[in-house]
């Protein structure tokens, strides 16, 4: 059982150019997302998350006879398709093929599936040179670091933390304007590209009755990966299933503006498996990792297996006032914000980390936010009460001590706690004739919980006392 | 094997039998405007100019080939097997390399060449998007690797958007065995989210609509 990292949260709080990186960057994906959908071509938003919902719902709840569908049509044009039930297998399936097949060099895209089963690690066991072509990405691979966030992994590296980077491990001479980093980048891994014989691709979406993989980028990075080697593997897990190709005309109007703001990414790539003959270029062969790797047991709870519609757009992440304040490295695996709440317990069991589920103001903007409308605080109450059930269980009051060490910790943490309030005008809906009826959840929970539980809060005013006095404080100076 | 463990594992959490069928699925959502050509032409060239791509209406073959012809000038260019390039007489441009069939010979050109010229299955107005079915006549290479990528593109090509292009190909993996979209010039915003332009496909991009 991990108990609350707290000694790392306390770095992360205190360092104040993280702090500037991580709340810079979500904010201004808040703010594009904000315009992109304030369009008027965006005025059906609303009833395009809705029927995305409906879709994803009809999918999950359907998944079996559409991962078949899936697999008859990939089969039907020439490729394969791996099932796999763990990390290990996933892991071990491509270590077989490269062996097999003679594979020196592997190119990915980004892949949080293949974060999931840490591949680049097991690959390297054989010698095989793998390299993360995505920039933000790439960049982590060399600082040898988990990604930040599941849309912007390097969102937590500033020019001279890159510059730094590239010195020590490509020998380059120190360079700190962007754009000359990004071209040392592209030249780097042009070379790679080119001389790989395996591309590992993500999959943003499984399209049944097409028997394809779609992946969304801005870079360029998957269509070299999926287009330059001989050998494609698109790593997916299995619960990014849609029925039809006609359905992505919902889905990517919902996943770019959700993501960054773009009403279309730069490039979407169909993949539908491996060359037709008499092309010239793509892949020869064509695989697609299935992966559970925890996924069927999700499915387990018809109440909570709706955290399989996620699309991985990182809204959630963007608008929640706890990720805005710890970051994407204090969370256990490599989810993090709110969805990462809600997947952690339920792939590990809630007694993994039971800290997690309670690290949430509950201020509602993650399920606000999210394009295909996840109840996320829901999911983060019920989740709750299995902590409390499997407290009872083990017959102890270790869970409910971790889970209260996470609530004390926030709020014996001026800076997170007067974040928490601060968040609140733009993020508590809840808030009726200036009385709060639903407090932050961390005060749910520990000495306060009973009384609060029968009691309303005045709302937060629209500039808090804490923050008037740091202003007038500041003006004296 | 884990495939049977799996789907079983997945039916019992469902409660559902092999084989057995679905509740009818939620509609597709699309939706197709009327829009007149020249309002979508207008569209197009809005929409990629917002993002950076370069455009230009040209009122026949001829005009088309002059623009071409000036962009390449004293540079390499590789142009696809589309019919449509050799239509617009943009494959005898001096400088232009067309009629690659074998792998090797391709890949080199498109990754030392300046310029890749190709056409497009289709164009989409609202998002100023270029749609690409690979074929023998439209590799995938020649619009992804060389620095600045020119397409040349029919008005006849140009949809309203991704619904309409949706209602056309219901299933596009009928139809080639990989499609891409182009929405402007390949970017990324991974270090402190400055935008820098060409990071691994084209930083320039220019459609001829014809
Ligand atoms: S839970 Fe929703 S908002 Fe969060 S990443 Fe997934 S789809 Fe996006």
């Amino acid at each position: 059982m991990s108990i609350l990292p707290a000694g790392e949260i306390r770095k992360t709080l205190l360092d104040d150019r993280l702090q500037t990186a991580i709340y810079g960057s979500t904010g201004r994906l808040v703010g594009k997302r904000r315009e992109s959908i304030d369009d008027p071509v965006a005025a059906e938003f609303e009833a395009w998350r809705t029927h995305a919902n409906a879709i994803k719902r009809h999918t999950i709840e359907n998944l079996d006879y559409y991962l078949e569908e899936l697999e008859r049509n990939i089969v039907k044009r020439g490729g394969k398709v791996v099932w796999c039930k763990d990390a290990e297998e996933a892991a071990e399936f491509v270590r077989r093929l490269c062996r097999e097949k003679g594979v020196r060099r592997i190119v990915k895209s980004k892949s949080m599936t293949t974060e999931e089963v840490e591949l680049n690690h097991e690959v390297e066991k054989d010698n095989i040179d793998v390299v993360e072509t995505d920039l933000g990405e790439y960049i982590l691979q060399l600082a040898k670091e988990k990604p930040y966030h599941i849309v912007a992994p390097a969102l937590h590296k500033t020019r001279y933390d890159v510059a730094d980077i590239f010195t020590k491990t490509l020998g380059v001479e120190r360079e700190t304007v962007i754009e000359k980093q990004t071209m040392i980048a592209r030249r780097v891994l042009r070379e790679k590209f080119l001389t790989a014989d395996l591309g590992i691709t993500g999959a943003n979406f499984l399209v049944a009755g097409s028997g394809a993989v779609v992946v969304v980028e801005n870079e360029g990075n998957a269509r070299l990966s999926s287009s330059a080697p001989r050998i494609q593997i698109a790593f997916a897990g299995m619960e990014k299933l849609i029925p039809r190709a006609q359905d992505l005309a919902v889905f990517l109007k919902i996943l770019g503006r959700s993501a960054t703001g773009q009403p279309l990414t730069v490039y979407t790539s169909f993949l539908s498996g491996p060359r037709w003959p008499g092309e010239i270029d793509g892949p020869e062969e064509f695989y697609l990792v299935l992966l559970d790797n925890g996924r069927t047991k999700v499915l387990q709870d018809p109440a909570k297996r709706q955290a399989l519609y996620c699309i991985r757009c990182g809204a959630c992440l963007n608008h929640c006032p706890v990720y805005r304040k710890i970051g994407g490295h204090n969370y256990p695996w490599v989810y993090s914000g709110p969805i990462g709440a809600i997947l952690s317990p339920q792939f590990h069991g809630v007694t993994r980390d039971p800290w997690l589920p309670h690290a949430s103001s509950l201020c509602g903007a993650c399920g606000e936010v999210c394009p295909v409308k996840i109840e996320i605080p829901k999911i983060l109450l019920e989740l709750r009460r299995d902590i409390a059930e499997a407290k009872e269980r083990e017959g102890e009051d270790r869970v409910q001590q971790l889970a209260f060490k996470a609530w004390a910790f926030v709020m014996t943490h001026p800076k997170l706690w007067s974040l928490a309030l601060t968040g609140a005008p733009y993020t508590m809906p809840e808030a009726e004739n200036g009385w709060i009826r639903s407090v932050p959840g961390f005060m749910k929970i520990g000495p306060l919980a009973g009384w609060l539980s029968q009691r309303d809060l005045p709302a937060p005013a629209p500039k808090s006392f804490r923050r008037l006095w740091k202003e007038r404080q500041e003006g004296r100076q | 094997m884990s495939r049977d463990l799996i789907l079983s594992s997945i039916r019992s959490s469902l409660g559902r039998r092999a084989g057995q069928p679905v509740p009818a699925r939620p509609p597709v959502l699309l939706k197709i405007p009327e829009v007149p050509l020249a309002r979508r032409i207008g569209q197009f060239c809005e929409a990629l100019g917002k993002l950076n791509g370069k455009s230009l209406v040209a009122k026949n073959l001829e005009e088309a080939r002059d623009y071409v012809a000036g962009l390449v000038q004293g540079r390499r260019a590789i142009a696809s097997n589309a019919p449509f390039l050799g239509e617009c007489g943009i494959t005898s441009i001096p400088g232009v390399e067309t009629g690659f069939t074998g792998r090797m010979a391709l890949r080199e050109r498109c990754a030392t060449y300046d310029i890749g010229i190709t056409s497009a299955s289709f164009a989409l107005a609202e998002t100023g998007t270029l749609v690409m079915l690979s074929s023998a006549e439209e590799p995938r290479l020649v619009s992804l690797l060389p620095p600045v990528h020119i397409a040349v593109v029919p008005t006849s090509k140009l949809l309203t958007g991704l619904d309409e292009l949706l209602t056309l190909l219901p299933d596009p993996a009928g139809h080639t065995s990989g499609m891409a979209f182009i929405t402007g010039p390949s970017r990324t915003a991974d270090i402190e989210q400055f935008l820098v332009r060409g990071v691994h496909g084209p930083g320039e991009i220019h459609v001829v609509l014809v």
